[in-house]
């Protein structure tokens, strides 16, 4: 370990890379100027300012029932899924098709059910965003649950139907206790990255009900507005709840 | 003690895994094809159909689409793209290899919060850590005001909307893509082969570059393909912080299926996209076999 000293180097330099930026946005929408660059002084008007704007608050809702959705649907299905490929699979191709919506490129998979959805005739809606948001929310499940069982021992199910516990007995009393930790912390990155995703929204979308990160692109493209500030600091504060959270439950870092 | 059952042996194991795997696997399966595979092929089978007038499209067969592909404007988006995504790559890898290297150095007990501290900015919202760099490169933004404070310079730098401020927000977006599987690849390196390269009498550097390098490229290209594809598809980064300046692939798919309405043309751009995610994810795996598989070469140095 004496060799530290210079390893600091990278540590810092991409930390403050990473963090600054944040920082810069959090203390600035406390900023009591309308010109987001030079400080004059705190205020929380912009946070009040956020509660005003109706698009903002249709946005938050829009989101809320996509994001509540998709985690419930892709934390079903990706749990079941992890159980299968994991258990009764044990095939490296299968384990890598039920992982690959979360490696394509967004831009792909979005096209892709843009052109799906307008085969099938089905009406772009928030409900055709859910069905998008659970495709690669559930390999994000699955990349979590398949690491936790993992960890976990098999012995105890053999043990439970050995004592003559029926396959659902077993399935409701040992294999869904074992595995929670890993299905929370799955249902929590779900929630998350529904709430904060925009390119398969942003194509999947109908017009009528854009989600919040939509409302957001369209202000950012307009320019640079202090309520923006303070609805990038509030969104920080809830992914990075989310997240640490997550990362309690187990460790965050076998899935990704 | 187990309860003997009548159908114990090899069917009922059997038996027990198609079970499994229709009552848990199946749904899931089914679904990731109907949502993601159906959607791809869709892609692959209107890039050789003619645009509808009015988007979709029109059942003639035809090659235009990919004949298209190849007029000078469009090669001109391809080079740009390959060339911004590659710099994006080259400047991640720089930063990230580092930083994976010192945090597998770290303590135990501190190792777990850098990382978390490095994949969470990764979890927030795409957008807001892209304007959060509007803010920092504008003329009159935090960098060029303390820049003119401490007098390096006396006028602001128009760093904002040009190809390196795209370049900036996506190694910005993407690092904690290139640390992770990099810190990985260190962390189950076998540290015998090191000490080993130490006893024959090589430097640490001459270590490094023989040995752990080598050794950790695997990670270091699943890294790099982590960036280099997504770059290349990233439509708003290039937007925002190359003010429209910088067209990039992913704004000519964007375009192709949101305003020109030409879906088969922007399918075969699509297919561009996915045709170098499979070729550089198969190029990782004959890389990784032949450094992982045969354990002779260590060394890929004559």
């Amino acid at each position: 370990m004496h060799k530290i000293g210079w390893l600091r180097v990278p540590l810092v330099v991409t930390y403050a890379f990473l963090y600054i930026p944040i920082v810069v946005l959090v203390v600035m929408s406390f900023n009591a100027s309308k010109n987001p660059f030079t400080w004059t002084g705190f205020s929380t008007k912009w946070y009040s300012a956020l509660f005003d704007n109706e698009l903002i608050r249709q946005g938050f809702i829009n989101t809320m029932i996509v994001a509540i959705g998709a985690t419930i649907f892709a934390t079903i299905l990706g749990t079941l899924l992890a159980i299968g490929v994991a258990r009764y699979f044990r095939s490296a191709v299968v384990e890598a098709y039920s992982l690959a919506p979360a490696i394509i490129p967004d831009l792909v998979l979005a096209i892709g059910l843009l052109a799906f959805f307008a085969l099938i005739g089905v009406t772009l809606s928030l409900f055709s965003v859910l069905l998008a948001h659970v495709v690669f929310g559930m390999a994000f499940v699955s990349a979590v649950v398949i690491a936790r069982i993992g960890q976990t021992d098999s012995s105890l199910e053999e043990a439970s139907r050995d004592l003559g516990a029926s396959a659902t007995t077993t399935f409701f009393r040992i294999t869904l206790p074992s595995l929670a930790p890993g299905i929370i912390a799955g249902a929590l990155l779900v929630f998350t990255l529904s709430l904060d995703e925009f390119v398969v929204a942003y194509f999947t979308n109908g017009p009528a009900t854009p989600t919040l990160p939509i409302v957001i692109y369209s202000m950012v493209r307009f320019g640079v507005t202090p309520e923006i500030n303070a609805l990038a600091a509030l969104l920080l504060l809830v992914s990075f709840t989310i997240v640490i959270s997550a990362q309690r439950i187990t460790r965050l870092t076998d899935a990704v | 003690m187990s309860i003997p059952t009548p159908t114990s042996g090899r069917g009922a194991t059997r038996r027990r895994a198609l079970i499994g795997r229709t009552v848990f696997a199946a749904p899931g399966l089914v679904y990731i094809t109907i949502f993601m595979t159906i959607p791809i092929l869709l892609v692959l089978v209107y890039s050789f159909f003619q645009r509808g007038r009015f988007g979709g499209i029109v059942w003639e067969f035809t090659l235009e689409n990919y004949v298209r592909a190849f007029e000078p404007v469009y090669l001109q988006v391809f080079s740009n793209s390959l060339v911004i995504a590659g710099t994006t790559t080259v400047l991640a890898l720089l930063i990230g290899y580092p930083t994976a290297y010192a945090i597998a150095k770290l303590p135990s007990r501190w190792r777990t919060v850098a990382l978390v501290l490095v994949v969470l900015p990764f979890w927030t919202n795409f957008l807001i850590r892209t304007y959060a760099w509007i803010i920092l490169l504008n003329s009159e933004g935090p960098i060029n005001s303390s820049l003119m404070d401490v007098g390096i310079i006396s006028a602001p730098i128009g760093f904002l909307y040009t190809p390196g401020a795209v370049i900036v927000g996506l190694v910005y977006a993407y690092l904690p893509l290139v640390i992770l599987p990099v810190y990985a690849s260190i962390e189950r390196l076998d540290r015998q082969l090191i000490e080993a390269a130490g006893n024959l009498g090589a430097s640490r550097a001459r270590a490094f570059f023989d040995v752990t390098l080598p050794l950790t490229l695997p990670g270091v290209m699943i890294g790099a393909i982590f960036v280099f594809v997504p770059s290349l598809g990233n439509f708003v980064i290039p937007e925002l912080l190359g003010g429209g300046k910088t067209v990039m692939v992913g704004n000519l798919i964007r375009d192709q299926f949101l305003e020109a309405r030409d879906w088969p043309f922007g399918a075969v751009l699509a297919l561009f996209v996915i045709t170098l995610l499979v070729v550089l994810f198969a190029l990782q795996a004959a890389i990784s076999r032949r450094i992982n598989g045969t354990g002779k070469r260590v060394s890929s140095r004559a």
